[in-house]
């Protein structure tokens, strides 16, 4: 046996990218990235037709960065809500529902490699999602408003796309914190398409308090860079008779949604790490 | 330094239940060991522990001196394992799922598709090399599984139940896999006592997660199968708790066990019986015994050690 010097020992960093790699594939291939495709270039296509025919004034009359807001600005956060539970929501219960675990995990990596790999991957396989997606609403924004395009769009799709670096932090928490990836990916969609909002409304309504604790009102700047002027950060309306109620709103300023964003990111990175760094493979 | 895997006072509770309690052993050198128990006595529950998939409640486990629980990068880095069956990435091929192994355990690039194809081939699986696993049937899949445990020349290598799923042919040629790695320190549970008897020069015990004995297959046949006669008995059907406990009320015999889903192994006092009335009285039963055989003697031993158990 040839033992010593057959072998070097490999770091956790070509580790990272070796785990990557593979997941890569794994995604690129499978059935999963296609439907996820097939969903943005209904939505993309959906787009294009509806305006096309109808012209509607939100799109049409605002200018290049009105348009851009209506099409890009409304969608943008569902494609990325969308592709993080996609390819993240059960990255990691995956391993352990599907067992592909106890092939790639017994072995002389460590399971932060695996964890940071993973999350790459599937971060990488996203990106291309919603770049495809950007660069639909950027081939009708040029139909509309040729020779023009805003530079608040390209701020919008950055800010978009840290959008779903947090985003896949949490649905990546989250496929660690269970053992079924259907609910994984279930519980990443409702958290980020549903419970975020109305928690962003019932803070901001009910409560009066700025919602600076939620993630989806971080996000909101990915929608409030296109609008001009850019939305105050506390809007209160008087409602009913005489003004008798008011109505408060908030808006994310840039330097806010960038730092809760930032956080999200960091604190459910180290959250999901955590929970699968314990996590045990029992069947 | 000879390869080694230790375990010191390997501990594994679920909740109420001990799955494992107190395990120590200590294997040092090129060998292999057979890891026998009946099911559910926790020897996959002592690999996972051993691999890092899981956690040891308390204990140590060690492989090659280094803690797995702290450091299973070191530890694992000239270790080979197969736990349990796993599953590969269902749009991966054989050849790239195994050069994902082969990139992770360092083996340099320029040999990395001889020791595939070596690998693929030892498994009967080279025509299958790039096709995707995800329509592999399961005895296929555990063959590519096999095949992993080969690319990297480990010192190490941890196996539990490798023949699991694969057909009497991938089964025997699992075993002379295993024989053709006695250069290497061996550790491979199975429930099969043929099986261990066959590749394995030390066998360890366990049961109720408890370590019965450890020592060579020699040893523990001298040692343990003394007094009385060991038969085991084949069935038409699954042996159930009521057909053992049949058997077990038959006159003469002193102790039953499955020792898989249709076969009991069964002990008689040679002073009240002999072979021949103890068939016609199984026979008797008319419960379905289609075969009769003289025990081994690791059989024999693995009877007087492990009681009662279904
Ligand atoms: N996740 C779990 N929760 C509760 N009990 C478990 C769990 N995993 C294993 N066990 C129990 O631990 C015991 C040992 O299991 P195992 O190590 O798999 O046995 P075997 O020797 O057949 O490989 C069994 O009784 C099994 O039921
Ligand atoms: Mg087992």
């Amino acid at each position: 046996m040839s033992g010593e010097g057959s072998k070097a020992a490999v770091g956790s960093i070509a580790h990272v990218g070796i785990a990557a790699k593979y997941n890569f594939l794994n995604y690129f291939r499978a059935r999963r990235f296609y439907v996820m495709l097939t969903i943005i270039l209904i939505i993309a296509g959906l787009l294009t037709a509806l305006v096309g025919y109808y012209r509607p004034p939100g799109f049409v009359d605002g200018g290049a960065l009105g348009f851009y807001g209506a099409g890009w600005g409304s969608f943008a956060s569902i494609v990325v809500v969308l592709s993080a539970a996609f390819f993240g929501g059960d990255a990691i219960s995956g391993e352990f529902q599907n067992r592909t675990g106890y092939f790639l995990v017994p072995n002389p990596i460590r399971r932060s490699a695996i964890y940071v790999g993973k999350w790459l991957a599937a971060l990488a396989a996203s990106t291309i999602i919603l770049g495809i997606f950007a660069l639909a609403m950027l081939a009708n924004g040029l139909f509309y408003f040729p020779g023009s395009i805003p530079w608040e769009f390209a701020e919008s799709f950055a800010f978009a796309w840290l959008y779903l670096v947090a985003a896949m932090s949490l649905a990546f928490a989250f496929s660690s914190l269970f053992k079924n990836s259907s609910i994984s990916v279930l519980m990443s969609v409702i958290l980020l398409l549903f419970v975020f909002s109305v928690i962003d409304t019932v803070s901001s309504l009910v409560a009066g308090v700025e919602p600076w604790f939620s993630l989806t009102y971080g996000a909101g700047i990915v929608s409030n860079i296109l609008s001009v002027p850019y939305p105050a950060a506390k809007t209160v309306t008087p409602l009913g008779p005489g003004g008798r109620f008011t109505v408060v709103s908030y808006n994310a300023t840039v330097p806010e949604g960038l730092l809760i964003l930032s956080v999200y990111i960091v604190v459910m990175a180290v959250l999901g790490l955590v929970l699968f760094e314990r996590k045990e493979f029992t069947s | 330094m000879p390869p080694s895997i230790e375990a010191q006072q390997l501990t594994k509770r679920y909740g109420q239940f001990t799955a494992l309690s107190g395990l120590d052993l200590n294997i040092h050198g090129t060998k292999c060991v057979g890891f026998l128990g009946p099911n559910g006595a926790g020897k996959t529950t002592t690999m996972k522990i051993l691999t890092g998939l899981i956690r040891a409640s308390k204990g140590t486990a060690l492989i090659n001196g280094v803690d797995v629980a702290s450091d299973k990068k070191t530890a694992l880095a000239s270790c080979a394992t197969l736990i349990e069956t796993p599953e590969i990435y269902p749009s991966l091929t054989p050849k790239e799922a195994l050069s994902m192994l082969c990139e992770i355990r360092g083996v340099p690039r320029q040999d990395r598709n001889k020791r595939i194809d070596d690998a693929l081939a030892r498994v009967k699986m080279s025509e299958w090399a790039d096709k995707k696993v995800g329509g592999f049937s399961k005895g296929m899949k555990q063959r590519v599984n096999v095949a992993s445990t080969l690319l990297s020349d480990p010192e190490v290598i941890i196996l539990d139940e490798p023949s699991s799923g694969l057909d009497p042919r991938g089964m025997s040629e699992v075993r002379d896999i295993v024989m053709s790695l006695r250069d290497r320190l061996v550790f491979m549970s199975s429930h099969l006592l043929a099986e261990v008897t066959e590749v394995c020069q030390e066998v360890a015990l366990i049961d109720h997660g408890k370590l019965l004995v450890y020592d060579t297959i020699e040893n523990v046949t001298a040692k343990f199968s003394g007094g009385g006669g060991a038969v085991e008995v084949g069935f038409a059907g699954n042996v159930d708790e009521q057909l053992r406990a049949r058997v077990s009320k038959l006159p003469g015999v002193t102790s039953t066990t499955k020792s898989n889903d249709r076969h009991l192994l069964l002990k008689y006092d040679t002073a009240v019986l002999t072979q021949d009335k103890l068939l016609e009285s199984v026979a008797g039963l008319k419960a379905g015994a289609i075969t009769f055989s003289q025990a081994s003697g690791l059989e024999d031993a693995y009877l007087s050690l492990i009681k009662e158990t279904l």
